[in-house]
């Protein structure tokens, strides 16, 4: 309790040392005013993201060319991938990571605060460069986020500067992952030992480190590209000695463990809130713990299930089956202990636990089409197709990102002392729920009658399903701005004073801090006493029962 | 069956659909929901797998989220149940990971299987070499030594309906080609599949065919058609502005059809642009570009050289009236959304196509360009 006094008294005069106006935000270097940085940075992303998404959709309401040229409509579907997976998703989670990371371990600030710094700072810039790659001539980057070459090899100067903001935002990543590493690594609270510390820390602090393994290895990619382009190399041309195929193969060293860099960080934040809302310890915590790494290690080998229509060798394709059918094992143990996390809880459905549960189920979802997509000749029918759309969308719209509308609504309290309002939360979740799913389940029947993806027009059987999915993406996308209601409302007041804990089942150390966390927090360590509180209340120590 | 449908009829069918969710495509037109009806054994195979994987899928779904539900319907706190804090079994975690291993293990052996056969193109009855090009197929039958591009036949003003009078689409709108690859019903049809300047990936859905092309490689697949008939398909690999825009078409047909159809080839193959032995004039040069304009350039640029929406005018155009170089350059190398038609496109074809726009739609230039100069400046 002498902490928790001392925070009091310390809130007093935060005023003296931190910097006002616009310093305060390029200067920042509190963990806190980063991840608001990052938080609100990722969110603007989101919508410009989400309107590239409702333009494609527009132009696939009906068959024929009635918005956009297909130049345009590529540079769409490119950028609304590049910016929703490296502006939207990466950011958010550094965000949280940011803010809640140093409370829920104890921690003063994150290890290397100048670094935090910069690491978002390098993010405009990035931003900047997507957005004026449409103004350029041969407009925005057009080959997909996937950058395939010669294809993007033959672009114009929109890919130059999607490559260089590629860069950047490595750049931002590795640096924000390093800071999360060491953090976790070396501050957290007395008595809070690794297998101790919170499911989100675990989740992160793996992220980080396929982060760190394999940023570079898209820098890579990349700059060979840039190479390619301009200073008369041919890696990725067959007519210098070079394999177009390469490049995937790079690319997708990347891309597998990048869709767990997005997913990891979302189980985090669902092992938080489940427990919370049933009021019962996380089921099978050291398996789950178990189920991260082992995720994280295949997640490596298992790139070339996304390169199965290359002509692989037989014995590659069917190696890279195998093994991909294998991350389903521990993947659903995850779904099994959150499912068991659940049973004889004492249940209630505050609205991050309805993302929550909307996430395991849409997760799973998503899970069992990847499982359907691991199966090489299954492949051959959907490769590149609608259901590939569906299947993504799945992890990353109702996976990544409901976990992050739940993390936003359990933590908001905690972020600005206020309580957001229950029943427009609720409206949100159904809302965003209904319409994802009527945007992206016909798209499974659209790619399994064989619709191929990245198209700006389509054969006269397909339209049923495209006209369902275009009115579910402007539905969903629109009902968006009421999570930015529900947020602003909240910051100016919401409906009343938040407690410390405003949740019963929460035992985390953030809420042993005051509501709105002051600007420095855990400035001493916590207590181990405290520490060992919250651990007992967890049932991560001294049940001897 | 409707046939032609106007995007009206489907405005109102997909808000229909919208209010039927769950049961969209109930007796409308075309809209599927699963594959389409294979017509090889290893589509057949693959469909077959795919309803045994969903039935497995199916079942575990509805168990481990029917304990989800019938938690939240049970053991809430309004309904005054108290939570039991059990966390941990090691046995309950070893079972749940070795079952799902178990499924796998029932799943994987069947693929295996699969994807044994149908990566076994050895033994076939005739070999094609399918080459993908912005933004059409080109098809070579190495056997019989002919070849001939397979290309959209869709016209221009059916696609772009940015004005409200946009005609009727036709039934195989966007999925017709001005010359499908013809093969022979029951027999081996290996693929030989390249490109000549990005990825394509050459896709037929009712074959369960899809092979990535690659410039510089060469990759191939194979298909055993038992079914005599037209089959749609579409470029499944970004490649470009009009990815959306090249489809592939195969008309399987009886041995006997087949063989008339090669003979005939064989023959058309034969003949050439120009008469052989005679000088090459500029009525004959106009004479011959007229036929290439009209396989390759009027799509864009309409058959009256007038253009539409994007295309420009070749009428009175200051590039197709200006210095014959600019006019060979940009033929030859493209320009944004018009293709590069270097390797589509023989030197003489070329000059003749050009030598045709610069005196035709009301051009009179009245010069005319020789294949040797496409030739010089290729
Ligand atoms: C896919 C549609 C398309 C096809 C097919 C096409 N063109 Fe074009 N063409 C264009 C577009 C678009 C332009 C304008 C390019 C620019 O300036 O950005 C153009 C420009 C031209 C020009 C220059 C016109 C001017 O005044 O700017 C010529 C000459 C030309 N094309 C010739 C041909 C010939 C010859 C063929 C057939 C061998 C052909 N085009 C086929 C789309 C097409
Ligand atoms: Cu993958
Ligand atoms: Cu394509």
């Amino acid at each position: 309790m002498t902490t928790l006094a001392h925070e009091a008294h310390h809130a007093g005069h935060d005023g003296h040392h931190a910097p006002a106006g616009w310093r305060r935000w390029v200067f920042a270097t509190n963990h806190k005013d980063i991840g608001t940085l990052y938080l609100w940075f990722s969110f603007a992303m989101f919508l410009t993201g989400g309107l590239m998404a409702l333009g494609i959709r527009a132009e696939l309401f009906k068959p024929g060319l009635q918005f956009w040229q297909p130049e345009f409509f590529n540079q769409l579907t490119t950028l609304h991938g590049v910016i929703m997976v490296f502006g939207a998703i990466m950011p958010a989670f550094t965000g949280l990571a940011n803010w809640q990371l140093p409370l829920m371990l104890g921690a003063p600030d994150m290890a290397f605060a100048r670094m935090n710094n910069w690491s978002f700072w390098l993010l405009p810039p990035a931003a900047l460069l997507l957005l004026i790659s449409f103004f350029v001539p041969g407009g925005a980057a057009a080959g997909g986020w996937t950058l395939y070459p010669p294809l993007s090899v033959k672009a114009g100067m929109g890919m130059d500067l999607a490559i260089f903001a590629i860069h950047l935002l490595g750049l931002s990543s590795i640096m924000g992952s390093i800071n999360i590493v060491t953090t976790i690594l070396n501050m957290r609270a007395p008595g809070m030992t690794l297998l101790k510390m919170p499911m989100f820390a675990w989740t992160t602090l793996i992220t980080a480190y396929l982060l760190i393994a394999v940023a570079p290895v898209l820098a890579g990619a990349v700059t060979m590209l840039l190479t390619d382009r301009h200073f008369g190399t041919h890696f990725f041309s067959a007519a210098g000695g070079g394999d177009p195929v390469l490049f995937q193969h790079i690319f997708w060293f990347f891309g597998h463990p990048e869709v767990y860099i997005m997913a990891l960080p979302a189980f985090g934040v669902v092992s938080q809130i489940i427990p919370t809302f049933s009021r019962k310890p996380l089921f099978g915590y050291v398996s789950m713990v178990y189920a991260t790494c082992s995720i994280a290690v295949l997640s490596f080998m298992v790139w070339a299930h996304h390169m199965f229509m290359v002509g692989l060798p037989l014995d590659a394709q069917l190696i890279f089956m195998f093994i991909t059918m294998l991350i389903s094992v521990p993947t659903g143990v995850k779904v099994f202990n959150w499912v068991a996390t659940m049973w004889q809880g004492s249940l209630t459905f505050e609205t991050p636990m309805l993302f929550a549960i909307g996430f395991v189920c849409l997760f799973t979802v998503g899970g069992f089409s990847g499982l359907v997509l691991s199966i090489a000749p299954i492949d051959t029918q959907m490769h590149d197709g609608y259901y590939v759309v569906a299947h993504f969308h799945y992890v990353l719209v109702a996976g990544a990102l409901f976990s992050l509308f739940g993390a936003t609504y359990y933590w908001l309290p905690k972020w600005t002392g206020y309580m957001y309002h229950e029943g427009r939360g609720k409206f949100h979740f159904w809302w965003s729920m209904i319409f994802f799913n009527v945007t992206f389940f016909p798209m499974h029947f659209l790619g399994l009658a064989g619709m191929p993806r990245r198209i700006p027009d389509y054969a006269l059987q397909f339209t049923d399903f495209n006209m369902i999915a275009s009115i579910g993406a402007f539905c969903f996308g629109f009902g968006q701005l009421l999570f930015l209601y529900n947020v602003i409302h909240t910051i100016k007041g919401g409906v009343g004073k938040a407690p410390a804990n405003p949740w019963e089942g929460a035992h985390t150390l953030e809420w042993e801090v005051p509501s709105p966390a002051p600007h420095h927090t855990w400035e001493t360590p916590p207590d181990e006493a405290l520490v060992r509180k919250g651990l007992r209340a967890q049932y991560l120590e001294g049940h001897d029962d | 069956m409707l046939k032609i449908c106007t995007g009206n009829v489907h405005v109102s069918r997909g808000l229909l659909a919208l209010m039927l969710f769950g049961a969209p495509g109930l007796g409308m037109a075309d809209t599927r929901m699963t594959f389409q009806p294979p017509v090889t054994e290893i589509a057949s195979r693959v469909s077959d797998l795919h309803s045994f994987l969903m039935g497995i899928i199916i079942v575990i779904f509805v168990a481990v989220f029917g304990m989800m539900f019938w938690a939240i319907f049970r053991h809430r706190k309004n309904l005054g149940h108290q939570a039991k804090p059990f966390h941990e079994s090691t046995t309950v975690e070893i079972i749940w990971t070795i079952i799902p291993a178990l499924i796998l293990i029932a799943m994987a052996w069947p693929a295996a299987k699969l994807v044994i056969s149908q990566r076994n193109s050895a033994q076939p009855d005739i070999t094609i070499k399918v080459t993908g090009y912005q933004w059409y197929w080109g098809y070579d039958y190495l056997d019989q030594s002919f070849g001939f591009k397979s290309k959209l036949l869709t016209p221009q003003d059916q696609i772009q309906n940015y004005g409200p009078n946009a005609p009727a689409k036709d039934a195989h709108y966007l999925l017709e080609v001005d010359e499908p690859l013809v093969v022979p019903v029951d027999k081996k049809v290996r693929l030989l599949v390249t490109s000549n300047d990005v990825i394509h990936s050459w896709g037929m859905p009712a074959f369960a065919v899809k092979q990535d092309a690659i410039p510089g490689f060469i990759r191939d697949t194979w298909f055993k058609a038992n079914k005599i008939g037209i089959y749609r398909g579409q470029c499944v690999e970004l490649c470009g502005r009009s990815h959306g825009f090249m489809p592939t078409v195969v008309k399987v047909v009886s041995q006997k059809d087949f063989d008339t159809w090669v003979a005939a080839k064989q023959l058309a193959a034969k003949a050439t642009l120009f008469e052989p032995g005679k000088p090459i004039t500029k009525e004959a040069l106009i004479e011959a570009g007229a036929k290439v304009y009209a396989n390759n350039c009027a799509a864009c640029h309409q058959p009256d050289g007038k253009g539409a929406g994007p295309f420009p005018a070749l009428a009175g155009s200051k590039i197709a009236t200006g210095p014959k170089a600019g006019h060979i350059h940009i033929v030859l190398n493209g320009k944004n959304a018009m293709p590069s038609w270097k390797a589509a496109l023989s030197d003489a074809e070329l000059a003749a196509v050009i030598t045709y726009e610069r005196n035709s739609f009301g051009n009179h230039t009245g010069d005319f360009v020789m294949p040797d100069e496409v030739k010089a400046a290729r």
